[in-house]
């Protein structure tokens, strides 16, 4: 897998050669060096570029992270404790009581007490609601992409190429564009307010799934399918028993950015969800935010609603980091 | 897009027309696979046809129509157009938009081309990667309440520490100067390592001994950034902006959450407006109207980036 990775996110500078003005001063002088990674530098007397560039990342670092933190202290803290101590780097007076709002855990009078609006949330729900969203949209989309990507790489049919640019074409549309008609045509469905409502137009394909995926399949071996021809499976067999599983690196990939996607949608849900029946993390986490009384805000509750709907994805990455940083260099998709 | 549809051809040997020939001659079966293939295509295809080209022309049509939901949509001809032009609120919300865009993509893409280039020259630990990644797993929702509760003129720690280095509180998110500023540093803190993910994947493609030349010849780190890096990276840069425009431009989330468009219209940029005209005012046509408006916008800075970029083309030889 890692070779085709890396094959995959080299060409988008070294592909198309045209003119040149750095060839004229290249290679030659670099001695017999290059093919060690390109990482090795020469020992230079002079450190100090290097310590400021450290600092200079230790910096990058340090405001990447913060805020990270600043949830996780203030999640943990009391709310009426944070107005005398809003400096601390600890949490303040340590309780679970943020958590044990969100989830609705807490007497409507302990809340407001607290500090909270105590309007019933139920972050349970809406965790639930999150989770099969997110999942449901994931196994379909991903597999429904995965047969049309093995359509237009290993079936040979007419019009294959024709249907493939209309696909192509589909890249260029924003989505802004779709956001309305697409609310349209879910309500004269009847299914605003309806799980399956906010699941419906992301539960085909992506453009990007599909062309993700067609890289790979067309990478698997000719001969191995060929083989298993000639013993007698079927097209379809092959595309379960053969491609599927040969791809599952890549299958993987497609499939946590899209939970992610989905898991970080707010327009499209708060356009179609009205209740909690359909309401989901992202939604439920501005509505928290906007009942929240304006003169002294619920800020504990609030961070622990925000862990709670940041922790699931940021669990899910710190289990598949490096494969998606190493497949970061040609998703090149907002 | 352009970085993941560029690669197949030249680098993959395999796939394509080569591998039809050579299957062509060893096969006896040209077996023709349309039937499983429209099959297996259907599905995709429904998604296409119904949540991309449909509401594509749809949307169209609606910028021609005044519509409330309730009673039937009537065509009124350009009228929504003509009111678009004579509206100041969307003349203002496509300032604030454009002012958006500049801040927000100035200032990310600079520091992404920052920390790439660190990351090119210190390290390419895959931990340090994922670190730098790590705000863009979370939505911009979480983001925005974080920078909410950071930047909150009481109690926020942003405003404490002005206060330690002797400085005037700001009130961010509420003082029409401030607004933009922050939602767009907002953003650039959550897409800032994801950027800079993709310009060093694009930094990789640099061969090393270009460097290693120019070291030869006694060249600072300032004068290879200069001539070695920026050019060759150029293309990566080209679409990698093109990309971030695009998304920029889409802003909603962070403003939703945090200003709702205030104060006043301060913040209330393109994709805002077009949200309350059509879900707090009901008037879908008109609603249509300015997201063909946006559509035109996003398509004439795509174009001339495209052009002043050359994403298209490498110097890379």
């Amino acid at each position: 897998m890692s070779d085709v990775q890396a094959s995959a996110t080299l060409p988008v500078a070294a592909d198309r050669a045209d003119d040149d003005r750095a060839s004229g001063r290249s290679p030659g002088t670099g001695s017999g060096g290059t093919g060690r990674d390109r990482q090795a530098r020469p020992r230079r007397p002079i450190r100090w570029g290097k310590v400021l560039a450290w600092a200079v990342m230790g910096v990058v670092l340090l405001v990447t992270i913060f805020p990270f933190y600043w949830i996780l202290r203030t999640a943990l803290s009391s709310n009426g404790a944070l107005y005398a101590n809003a400096t601390s780097l600890l949490p303040v007076d340590p309780t679970w009581n943020g958590f044990a709002r969100v989830f609705g855990a807490q007497s409507v009078e302990d809340a407001i007490a607290d500090g909270g609006s105590g309007a019933k949330l139920d972050f349970w729900r809406y965790l639930g609601n999150s989770v099969i969203v997110a999942t449901t949209v994931t196994v379909f989309q991903v597999f429904f992409s995965a047969m049309a990507a093995y359509a237009f790489s290993r079936l040979r049919w007419k019009g294959r190429d024709l249907v493939f640019g209309a696909f192509l074409l589909s890249l260029m549309v924003p989505v802004i564009f779709t956001l309305l008609p697409n609310f349209l045509l879910v309500k004269q469905l009847g299914l605003i307010d309806d799980l399956f409502g906010i699941m419906l137009p992301s539960l085909f394909m992506t453009p990007f799934a599909i062309f993700f995926l067609r890289q790979f399949f067309l990478n698997v071996p000719k001969e191995v399918e060929e083989a298993a021809l000639v013993d007698g499976a079927s097209k379809i067999a092959i595309f379960f028993k053969l491609v599927i599983p040969m791809s599952t690196a890549p299958i993987a990939t497609v499939s946590i950015l899209t939970y992610m996607t989905q898991w970080n949608d707010y327009f499209w849900p708060l356009m179609v969800s009205y209740t909690d029946d359909s309401r989901v993390l992202t939604v439920a986490l501005g509505a928290f935010r906007a009942q929240s009384p304006s003169g002294g805000p619920d800020w504990s509750g609030l961070m622990a609603a925000t862990l709670v709907a940041a922790l699931p994805m940021i669990v899910l990455f710190s289990i598949f980091a490096k494969r998606i940083v190493a497949n970061i260099g040609f998703n090149g998709i907002k | 897009m352009a970085v993941s549809t560029a690669p197949p051809s030249t680098t993959r040997g395999q796939g394509g027309p080569s591998t039809r020939s050579a299957a062509l001659s060893r096969t006896r079966r040209r077996p023709d696979d349309t039937k499983l293939a429209l099959l297996f295509v259907l599905p995709a295809a429904i998604g296409l046809v119904a949540f991309y080209f449909w509401p594509l022309l749809r949307g169209i049509w609606l910028s021609f129509t005044s519509w409330d939901l309730l009673s039937p949509a009537e065509f009124v001809g350009l009228d929504n157009y003509r009111q678009l032009i004579s509206d100041p609120v969307f003349w203002n919300a496509a300032r604030v938009t454009v002012y958006y865009v500049v801040l927000n993509i100035g200032a990310q893409t600079v520091i992404a081309l920052g920390i790439a280039v660190l990351m090119q020259r210190l390290t390419s630990s895959s931990v340090l990667r994922g670190i730098v990644l790590a705000p863009f797993l979370v939505s911009n929702v979480v983001a925005a309440l974080v920078f909410l509760w950071i930047l909150d003129f009481q109690l926020g720690i942003g405003n404490q520490l002005l206060e330690w280095l002797g400085l005037d509180r700001i009130g961010f998110f509420t003082t029409e100067t401030w607004v933009v500023p922050t939602i767009a540093a907002v953003n650039v803190w959550r897409h800032m390592g994801y950027t800079a993910l993709l310009l060093f994947a694009g930094l990789m493609a640099i061969p090393a001994n270009y460097y290693e030349a120019a070291r030869v010849d006694g060249a600072s780190e300032w004068r290879m950034f200069r001539s070695i890096t920026m050019p060759l990276l150029r293309p990566v840069l080209g679409i990698v902006l093109i990309i971030s425009v695009i998304g920029s431009f889409q802003v909603f989330d962070t403003v939703s959450v945090t200003t709702g468009g205030g104060p006043v219209d301060a913040s209330r940029m393109l994709q805002v407006y077009i949200y309350d005209k059509a879900f707090a005012q009901f008037d879908f046509g008109y609603a249509s109207a300015l997201s063909v408006a946006m559509l035109v916008i996003l398509v004439v800075v795509t174009f001339f980036q495209y052009r002043l970029t050359r994403a298209g083309q490498s110097d890379l030889n």
